[in-house]
């Protein structure tokens, strides 16, 4: 940072300015990269944590040495060129303190290919870490392979999901106030408050809500996606550990935001299945009463006074279209 | 700098504004007990209040609509338009257009004297910068103790001070307050007093317009602050709908509140806008401008062209609450989103808004304390002219996680990341001046820099928010809290106390005292940094906004930002008490010229006369030839006032 800066009349000051900010840049992207970086949250729980905390790291390791050498340059002014410090000369007013072309054009040029740098950087990684765990909408454009199948299937009565064979696990996460539910639809549609996962599987989160705006925030796994009403925002992540994970509410949705928050677990992909399985036939009876599953839930005429949860022999409809097709009627 | 005295000046026609109506007795002459002022305003807004609470239960008396309340909303609404109209009416903003509008030739006005000008609708752009102080330090701290009380909550995860209800009140007024606050802060109280005067003008252009800008300013606290009565609103200073269409009646407050503030903002940027374009003195050509100048008209064009939006946002709003309408609701075919993108695009703007004034507070005072030329003008315009530019293209990147299209995000991460290119500028500006400079660090100079050092985190952190993978962490939590405090308090508040203390001496003729000045400084940029750095690290491990509990693991953390947050709160106390101290306890009279500037707004007489120059001054250079030998003189005056002559060779003893 320090090549662009003025005057060529005096070069000791600019060296001096130049090696101290050199050294200090070095030494702190090191250090930042070997004893802080690996620690930068939220880990490496998911694909999108770890890819983000990658860009965070790469961010950092550019933004230090920016720090550093405005930094720099300053306290250097201020300590050689105070007022009260014996010696210091008048400074020299007229046309070379006012502008420095050769100046100019370098800190434009810089900083112009530092923000190109950094603008292309995020947008290969935002394509290829499939949208980075955030929400993309009810149309995606960057998705994990068999995402499209996985989805287009959860809203038939066939949709399934066994281990290993690349297939995409579909969860609706449901938020109201001031609480997150979950559906799997390719477990016959049940709804539980707990949100377990299969480790090492690519999951599509579907984010709805059924009143004001949420945002379902997976803090470890790296997953946050805004919950509109009538809306089905999809964000996508693939586990890589088991372990525990928070959820939280990350957009302000009234009296109990605060206390909108509840655990979920990654876990072994057979004893995913064998929970799913025992969560579907235990719940049964309910799912039987649940609305048939959708992207979005609306009060509508046919649910009883505007209930979100219409008995079982409604048509339920969304006006949102999902992968470019409506919602098609059960 | 010699001024020829004999140099012929063309300005008859500027002496004849004072003279050109046929003088008759106007309301500003009227005996005291028939004029308006301050306390008929609030008479007037007390009974435009009863009056629409009235109307509203008349004509919508079977239609009571407010979530959970059981209200009429209308009545509420209009309550509240009535209450401002009739603040306005009191304070005598409608008497010239009412008089134009039933054809009479309105009375030539009097300039107001006297203490009670500050308290009437007074059309001396001085006076209403004056005002204007009062206004947004009125703001700044309610806005403050608000703050104190979230710190309060959040001193433990688990152990409450407030009920949640309460703190979301608490937390939505205070980002509400502050951002009304920050709308004006440098532009109110500064860029109103000083415009004139730094280029060469004997006033603003449209004068009612100002004062105008300046009582439905203060009119919005007072909408703002009836939230409060009316039982707070949940939405934080975003609003988002449907929560906004959930809310109660608190909810009116914050939408009619911002649509006041915004009428009163479009009205000042409307009016510096053509107050710099037109009223420029001879030879102020616009590479002579100084750079503060170029600062406050990139600001009025945001202010002009982004507030409308926000307005109707505002509008729409109260629509769907009162008269149900459905903009923002979706089960009727209205849209959340339409709320989001319509704030966010008056939004972002507004956010520079917020950080344009100060670039110009700390260019403009950079050279006087460097003795040393703005390095790079052109490119520090440029730069001003940049960010109002670009910061139309960028709003969507508050919506990164919130569902729209994806395809735009790589687009709006670019437009974000470039508008670094041109604040990157200002920085290449302080750094080329500094260079081989004679620093003096007067409290004005601590204050300048502090804002590079501060502005430096929050627009670095915003790179980091710009980046749509990245943002998926930081999006929504401490992170972009602690991120927006460094921009706007990190950057404009500092460069605000930097102004004030630099340009008070010429505004009341009184120096603030050194000692407590220096005292305010160091209190306040120790403790903003500790309250707001450990916020970045708070966000990061996983705290949202506006919450009232968290994980225990980040109680350290919390009580760290809280204890230094109500240090820092004391730090507005010292600077309160310098206030008091320096301009009325025990006030030192301040040189002509106290921090031997060569701008023009110190050549004129002080206390600067009501039409701010005797003649019309014709600018002969720029404002910048520090330290030059031979420089041209900045302006032939061609007065005889004694006024503070500055070489600009010399360095003065500090």
């Amino acid at each position: 940072m320090t090549s662009e800066q003025p005057t060529q009349s005096d070069p000791r000051h600019l060296r001096r300015i130049g090696i101290i900010w050199v050294v200090l840049s070095i030494v702190g992207d090191i250090l930042f990269w070997f004893l802080v970086g690996p620690h930068i949250p939220p880990g490496r729980m998911t694909s999108s944590a770890s890819s983000d905390q990658f860009d965070f790291n790469i961010l950092m390791e550019m933004a230090l040495p920016v720090l550093f050498g405005i930094w720099v340059f300053f306290g250097y002014c201020f300590v050689t060129w105070r007022a009260k410090r014996k010696g210091v000369a008048e400074p020299k007013g007229g046309a070379a303190a006012r502008s420095n072309l050769r100046a100019q054009v370098w800190w434009i040029t810089v900083s112009t290919v530092l923000v190109l740098f950094l603008a292309g950087f995020g947008t290969i990684e935002l394509i290829a870490g499939d949208g980075s765990g955030g929400g993309e909408g009810p149309n995606p454009v960057w998705e994990p392979t068999g995402a499209v199948q996985a989805e287009t299937a959860a809203l038939t009565s066939s949709a399934s999901w066994t281990p290993g064979t690349n297939h995409v696990l579909v969860v609706q996460v449901i938020a109201q106030q001031w609480k997150f539910t979950y559906r799997y639809p390719q477990f016959g549609g049940f709804e539980t408050p707990q949100l377990i996962l299969p480790d090492h599987t690519s999951i599509a989160f579907n984010v709805t809500s059924l009143d004001v705006i949420h945002s379902f925030w997976a803090y470890q796994l790296e997953v946050k996606a805004d919950a509109n009403p009538q809306e089905n925002n999809v964000a996508f992540t693939t586990t890589d550990q088991t372990g525990d994970f928070t959820v939280r509410c990350s957009e302000l949705c009234g009296l109990w935001h605060g206390a909108m928050y509840n655990y979920g677990k990654v876990v072994s992909t057979t004893s995913f299945e064998n929970w799913a399985t025992t969560t579907e036939s235990a719940n049964a009876a309910n799912t039987k009463n649940l609305a048939p599953f959708a992207w979005t839930y609306v009060p509508d005429a046919n649910g009883a006074s505007g209930g979100f949860y219409p008995d079982g022999t409604v048509t339920p409809y969304s006006t949102v279209e999902t992968y470019g097709a409506k919602q098609p009627a059960s | 700098m010699t001024i020829s005295a004999e140099r012929p000046l063309k300005s008859a026609p500027e002496d004849a504004i004072a003279h050109s109506h046929p003088h008759r007795v106007s309301w500003t002459e009227r005996p005291g007990w028939l004029s308006q002022h301050l306390g008929t305003a609030i008479i007037g807004g007390i009974l435009g209040y009863v009056f629409g609470h009235w109307l509203g239960n008349y004509i919508t008396g079977a239609y009571p609509y407010n979530a959970n309340s059981g209200q009429n909303s209308s009545a509420d609404a209009l309550a509240l338009i009535f209450g401002v109209v009739g603040w306005l009416l009191g304070i005598g903003a409608l008497n010239y257009p009412f008089a134009k509008m039933v054809g009479k030739e309105p009375k030539h006005e009097t300039p107001i004297e006297g203490w009670t000008k500050y308290f009437r609708y007074t059309l001396d752009h001085k006076v209403v910068g004056k005002q204007y102080i009062v206004g947004v330090l009125l703001f700044l701290f309610t806005g403050g103790l608000l703050a104190m009380a979230i710190r309060t909550e959040l001193l433990n995860p688990t152990t409450h001070v407030f009920g949640p209800g309460t703190y979301i009140d608490i937390v939505s007024e205070h980002g509400t307050i502050m951002m009304m606050m920050a709308t004006s802060v440098i532009i109110g109280p500064i860029g109103n007093y000083f415009v004139p005067l730094m280029i060469g003008s004997r006033r603003m252009a449209f004068p009612r317009i100002e004062a105008f800008s300046f009582w439905v300013f203060i009119a919005g606290y007072g909408v703002i602050f009836s939230a409060l009565p009316y039982g707070g609103f949940p939405t934080g200073w975003t609003g988002y709908a449907p929560l906004q269409t959930q809310a109660g009646p608190g909810m009116i407050s914050y939408l009619l509140g911002f649509a006041v503030i915004g009428l009163g903002m479009m009205a000042a940027g409307f009016n510096i806008a053509a107050t710099i374009i037109n009223y420029r003195a001879p030879g102020m050509s616009w590479s002579r401008l100084p750079i503060f100048i170029w600062a406050v008209l990139a600001t009025a064009a945001l202010l002009t062209l982004a507030t409308p939006t926000l307005f109707a946002a505002g509008l729409f709003g109260v629509l769907d609450k009162t008269v149900q309408t459905a903009f923002y609701v979706t089960e009727h075919g209205g849209s959340s989103y339409l709320w989001q993108n319509l704030f966010w695009f008056f939004g972002h703007p507004e956010v520079y808004i917020m950080a344009l004034p100060g670039f110009g507070v700390v260019a403009e005072i950079l050279p006087v304390f460097t003795r040393k030329p703005l390095f790079a003008y052109k490119i520090a315009a440029a730069g001003m002219i940049g960010v109002a530019l670009l910061s139309f293209f960028v709003w969507q990147h508050h919506l990164f996680q919130s569902g729209i299209n994806p395809d735009m995000r790589p687009l709006f991460m670019l437009t974000t990341e470039l508008i670094s290119l041109p604040t990157g500028f200002i920085f290449l500006v302080g750094m080329g001046t500094l260079y081989r400079a004679k620093i003096r660090f007067e409290v004005p100079m601590l204050f300048a820099l502090s804002v590079f050092f501060n502005f430096l985190i929050g627009g670095v952190t915003g790179v980091f928010l710009s980046d749509v993978p990245v943002n998926v962490t930081v999006h929504g939590g401490f992170f972009v809290l602690s991120h927006f405090h460094y921009t706007i308090m990190g950057g404009l508040l500092f460069a605000f106390m930097a102004g004030l203390y630099y340009w008070l001496p010429k505004m009341t003729g009184k120096m603030m005292n050194k000692k407590l000045g220096l005292w305010h400084f160091w209190t306040m940029f120790v403790f903003f940094n500790l309250t707001f750095f450990p916020m970045f690290i708070i966000g990061l491990l996983g705290q949202p906004r506006r919450v009232f509990t968290y994980a225990r693991n980040l109680e350290t953390w919390n009580d760290f930002s809280s204890i230094s947050a109500f240090l820092l709160g004391f730090s507005f106390l010292i600077f309160f008490a310098n206030l008091m101290w320096s301009m009325y306890i025990k006030p030192t009279p301040a040189p002509a010229n106290p921090w031997d500037s060569l701008g023009l707004e110190w050549q004129t007489a002080n206390p600067v006369p009501l039409y701010n120059f005797e003649r019309i001054p014709v600018i002969m250079s720029d404002p910048y030839h520090y330290s030059e030998e031979g420089a041209p003189a900045l302006a032939d005056l061609g007065d005889s006032v004694k006024r503070p002559v500055s070489t600009g060779a010399t360095t003065p003893k500090s």
